[in-house]
This record gives structure tokens, C-alpha cells and sequence, in this order.
């Protein structure tokens, strides 16, 4: 069974005294870990359709929060209100309190092209835009920042290497994004989000278009970004979840079902449908 | 062959009945393209010389060559154009980007299927009455406009298939990393959608530089050339239509040779935009 793997994962990166062969490894929870992100009470609305059901949780400072899910539960759609995506769209409404270090990001005061670059966001197909390597990062640095040439080569390598590609692309900063392989594009979108220096990154299931060798070299990345950023992941891979998160929330139907952390929603949860999914008897 | 099934016998002969069809139809119409193009070589080839291109349109019977209608031709095309992508490529851009669904881009996009096939001689005429009746003569800068008419219906149409072709991941990503609305739509969309468009402009160009029927309204032609945008202006397509009806043999020859300069120049402007656009799709 799958699960085990999964299992045996979490439970053995929850123990801090052995930390071998666990790959994000759980530190202890801290009793009173500072709230990033807080959400409280809030319902999404698809035109007249209600997609979220009046949802709180909190997204922990420097830890990573798993969504799984089945399709359809409002994962993405709850991501997508962190940084305010949805106001792309007429007809896209949200209710409640979204707090970013206290303030109200819902309000419509909120400068939504500021909170963007506070919390920035991976998509699930890598999009590099149809611009140079170099280019595609520096572009987004540009927006907020006058760096000398000097400068901005140096946001440039460092966001590449935080991004695991620089070793892959250092001699052709100055081809097309777009001709890197999917598992480099997506790196070459991460280096870019992190290029801007964000506080939050939501990842909007990152490797679901990825091979396995890519995906393993982004959960890493997951791992090292943790101790900088705040991260929030959606995923349909439940391993990946337990590998990578301290915190995982399970949401259904556009409720959230429970949110814990990981260790304990893989081990025992407390919520027969949480168990269910987790055991894949249904989604 | 002999113990083949008769259904199939029946069915592969009905293919072959209709593949035959479908042939000769291209080589009939293709027939008459290769033709048009060998007579306007046989008989536009031979009076092709550096006259051409230096001198203008001769009365009858004397020498001379199409200088007047060449630059004619070329400063209304590129007002024209100048005038009607600008135009073309906002409007296309409202329709792709801001209001996509909205009522005004429907009767837009309706109102630009109408005029992108409105027969030129209406547009000719349209701005007949607009301009060179109220201002008392014809002008290069009329035919100018008369052009961009034609231009803006082919822009608008290109930009807007062009920009709908953009992922709208791209346009997310962009607006992920805080960038503003005009900026994801100039530096992102159309980066993405550039070699579409420029074939679109293009294409425009190749349309608009034959068109003899807005022209005759509103440049009416000039022996004299000059570059004077008040006056009348001499074109390519006109110079042509003038001469090609006239009794006098040079005048003919001059036609020939004017018909000969006209389709090279869109040949060319037509195998560039397909060399641009297969381009982009690499």
C-alpha cells in the first residue's frame, strides 16, 4: 500500500532525534508559532455558486501548509484568494478576513499589485514568460526595484541558485525561457517568484505537470525555501505532502474537513472522511 | 485484385474519383495563377530598366517611367498604414483583453467583419464625400485615409485571434509577480503574440497596396509626382488602370511593368509574413 511509504514518512520525520533519510524534516511545533496568514470565516462565490463555505485557518511563518483534496474542493480556489488572483475575473466575489501579518487583505483599499509581490505564486504549468532567461527574472525585479547591471546580475545568479537551475543555465542566461525542459521552466518560474523577494509563495501544484526527477529536485527546494518564506502548497500527491509540509489542511466540498499538522492528519486523524481520503477509499 | 471484395473495389474507386477531382480543381485554379504571373512576366520584364525608377509618368509617346506613382504608392501605403495599425491594434486590444465578452465588443467585432469585407470602391467613395468634397480637391492624404480604412479591419481582426491565442497563464503569472494590467498586456501579451500581429500588419500592407478604387476617389493621380499630401498624389494601382486603358503602346508597356513591380512587392511582403509567422510557431 502507498500509504505506508507516506506514513512511515511523516512519522519518522516527526521524531527530531532522527532525522536520516527524512527529507523535510519536522521540527518540533512550536507552542505559539506566529500566524503569517490568518483566514477567518471566508466564503468564496463563482458568480452565484458558493465555493467556499466560510473557511478559517491559520498559514504558520516559515512552515509549509499542504491543501489536499479531492478536484473540485476549493484548494486552488482558496490559494488564488491569498494573493487576490481571482480579482482577474468579473463575478468572482470573497467574504471574510483574509490577515496578512494583521491586515485585511480583502479590504478594498488593499493595493492588490503590493500584496503580489508580498505573496507570490507558482502555477501548475510552468510559465515562463516568451522573454530570456535572464530576462524573464529580472523582469519581475524591475517592477519594484532600480538595480544597477552589477546589481541585478547578482539578484539574477543568486535567485537561479536559489532555484537549483543556475548550474543548468549559466551559460545561456540569454536563451529563450522557453526552450528549458518542463522541470527546468517550472524552476525558472520559482527563481522568478523568489527573485522579487515575497514574504509568502503559494504553489499551486507545482510538479503535477513534472517528472519525477524534477519533482524531487522542487521538493527540495520546497525544503530549503522553508526557512525564509512562508509556503503554502496545493497537491493531489499525498506523499508529497507528507514529505514536504508541517502543517496539512483537508478540505472538502468547499469546507475545510481538518487542518492539523501533517504527522498527525497522515497518522490519526480525527475525521472519518480525512482517514478516507488519505487511505484513497474515495477521491 | 480479382478476389478483392466488390464493396471495397467500389469504395477505392469512388476515392480515387474524388481525389482526381479535388486535383484537377487546384491545378485549374492554380492554372490561372501561373498564368497571370508569366504574362506579367513576358510582358512587364522587358520594361523594367533604371527609367522606371527614376523618371516620371511620360505623356504620350515620349520616355519615361513610374517614378511618381512608385512614390505615390509608397507614402500613402505607409501613411495609410501608419494611420490604421495603431487604431487596428487598440481596438483589437480592447476586444482580446479588456472587454471580451462585453456588448460593445460584440457590435465591434460584428461591425469589423462587415467592413473587412465592404468592397473598397464603398470606402473610396465614403471618403470622396468626407474629405475631398468639403475640401475642394483630391489629395494623397485622402487616399492616405481611404487606405487606413482598409488597414483597420485586418489589424483588428489579427490582433485580437493573436492576443486569444496567449495563454491565460501567461497573463496570471505576469499578474502574480504585482505586475499592472497595461503592462502585462504590453510587455507579456504582446511579446507572445508579436509575430501574429506583424503578419497581420503585413498582410494589411499587401492588401492595401493594390487597391485601385479608394484611390481614384480620393488621390486621383498626378503627372508630375511631388510629394505634396494636399495635392493629388500619382499611385502604382491607378498610374496602371490609366495607362492599361490607353490607346499608346509605352503607356501599355509602362502598365505592364507597373502590374509586374505591384505583385512582386506583395509576393515578397506575403512570403515574409509566412516566414515570420512559421517562425514564431518553432
Amino acid at each position: 500500500m502507498n500509504m505506508t511509504v507516506a506514513q512511515s514518512a511523516a512519522v519518522s520525520s516527526a521524531r527530531p532525534t532522527q532525522p536520516a533519510g527524512a527529507k523535510c524534516q519536522m521540527p518540533h511545533v512550536p507552542e505559539n508559532a506566529n500566524e503569517k496568514i490568518s483566514v477567518r470565516n471566508l466564503k468564496f462565490y463563482y458568480g452565484d455558486t458558493l465555493a467556499l463555505k466560510g473557511i478559517s485557518l491559520p498559514l504558520y511563518e516559515r512552515k509549509v501548509t499542504a491543501f489536499i483534496g479531492p478536484s473540485g474542493c476549493g484548494k486552488s480556489t482558496l490559494l488564488r484568494i491569498l494573493n487576490r488572483m481571482y480579482d482577474l475575473y468579473p463575478g468572482q466575489r470573497a467574504d471574510g478576513e483574509v490577515l496578512l501579518d494583521g491586515e485585511n487583505i480583502l479590504s478594498p483599499k488593499q493595493d492588490k499589485n503590493l500584496l503580489r509581490s508580498r505573496v507570490g505564486m507558482v502555477f501548475q504549468k510552468p510559465t515562463p514568460f516568451p522573454m530570456t532567461i535572464y530576462d524573464n527574472i529580472a523582469f519581475g525585479v524591475r517592477l519594484y526595484e532600480k538595480l544597477s547591471k552589477a546589481e541585478m546580475d547578482e539578484r539574477v545568479e543568486s535567485s537561479l541558485r536559489r532555484a537549483a537551475l543556475w548550474n543548468e543555465v549559466k551559460d545561456k542566461l540569454h536563451a529563450s525561457g522557453q526552450s528549458l525542459s518542463g522541470g527546468q521552466q517550472q524552476r525558472l518560474c520559482i527563481a522568478r517568484t523568489v527573485a522579487i523577494k515575497p514574504e509568502v509563495i503559494l504553489l499551486d501544484e507545482p510538479c503535477s505537470a513534472l517528472d519525477p526527477i524534477s519533482t524531487a529536485k522542487i521538493e527540495e527546494l520546497i525544503d530549503e525555501l522553508k526557512a525564509e518564506y512562508t509556503i503554502a502548497i496545493v497537491t493531489h500527491n499525498m506523499q508529497q505532502a507528507a514529505r514536504c509540509s508541517e502543517y496539512t489542511a483537508f478540505m472538502y466540498l468547499g469546507e475545510l474537513v481538518e487542518f492539523d499538522e501533517t504527522s498527525r492528519i497522515f497518522t490519526t486523524p480525527s475525521d472519518q472522511r480525512t482517514q478516507d481520503y488519505i487511505t484513497g477509499r474515495f477521491g | 485484385m480479382s478476389n478483392a471484395n466488390p464493396f471495397y473495389g467500389r469504395r477505392k474507386s469512388r476515392s480515387n474519383l474524388m481525389m482526381g477531382l479535388c486535383m484537377a480543381a487546384s491545378l485549374f485554379g492554380l492554372a490561372w495563377l501561373v498564368l497571370i504571373l508569366a504574362a506579367l512576366i513576358w510582358n512587364g520584364f522587358s520594361g523594367l530598366s533604371l527609367d522606371v525608377f527614376t523618371q516620371n509618368t511620360p505623356p504620350p509617346g515620349s520616355a519615361g517611367g513610374l517614378l511618381n506613382a512608385i512614390i505615390g504608392s509608397l507614402i500613402m501605403t505607409v501613411l495609410g498604414v501608419l494611420i490604421g495599425t495603431p487604431i487596428g491594434i487598440l481596438a483589437g486590444t480592447y476586444m482580446a483583453e479588456y472587454g471580451a465578452h462585453g456588448k460593445l465588443s460584440l457590435v465591434v467585432r460584428f461591425i469589423n467583419d462587415i467592413l473587412l469585407s465592404a468592397p473598397s470602391i464603398v470606402i473610396g467613395l465614403f471618403v470622396y464625400e468626407v474629405m475631398v468634397v468639403r475640401m475642394g480637391h483630391f489629395s494623397g492624404f485622402a487616399g492616405a485615409v481611404a487606405l487606413s480604412i482598409i488597414v483597420i479591419p485586418v489589424v483588428v481582426r489579427t490582433t485580437e485571434d493573436m492576443l486569444n491565442l496567449v495563454p491565460n497563464q501567461l497573463r496570471e503569472a505576469a499578474s502574480a509577480l504585482g505586475m499592472p494590467r497595461h503592462l502585462v498586456i504590453r510587455r507579456i501579451a504582446y511579446r507572445a503574440a508579436r509575430a501574429g500581429m506583424v503578419t497581420g500588419v503585413l498582410l494589411a500592407i499587401a492588401r492595401v497596396s493594390g487597391e485601385t478604387a479608394p484611390l481614384l476617389f480620393t488621390a486621383l493621380n498626378n503627372q508630375f509626382g511631388g510629394a505634396n499630401l494636399n495635392g493629388p498624389m500619382a499611385s502604382l494601382p491607378v498610374v496602371i488602370f490609366q495607362f492599361a486603358l490607353s490607346p499608346y503602346k509605352d503607356w501599355q508597356q509602362l502598365a505592364w511593368t507597373g502590374a509586374l513591380i505591384i505583385t512582386l512587392s506583395v509576393l515578397t511582403l506575403s512570403i515574409l509574413a509566412r516566414v515570420i509567422a512559421s517562425r514564431s510557431r518553432q
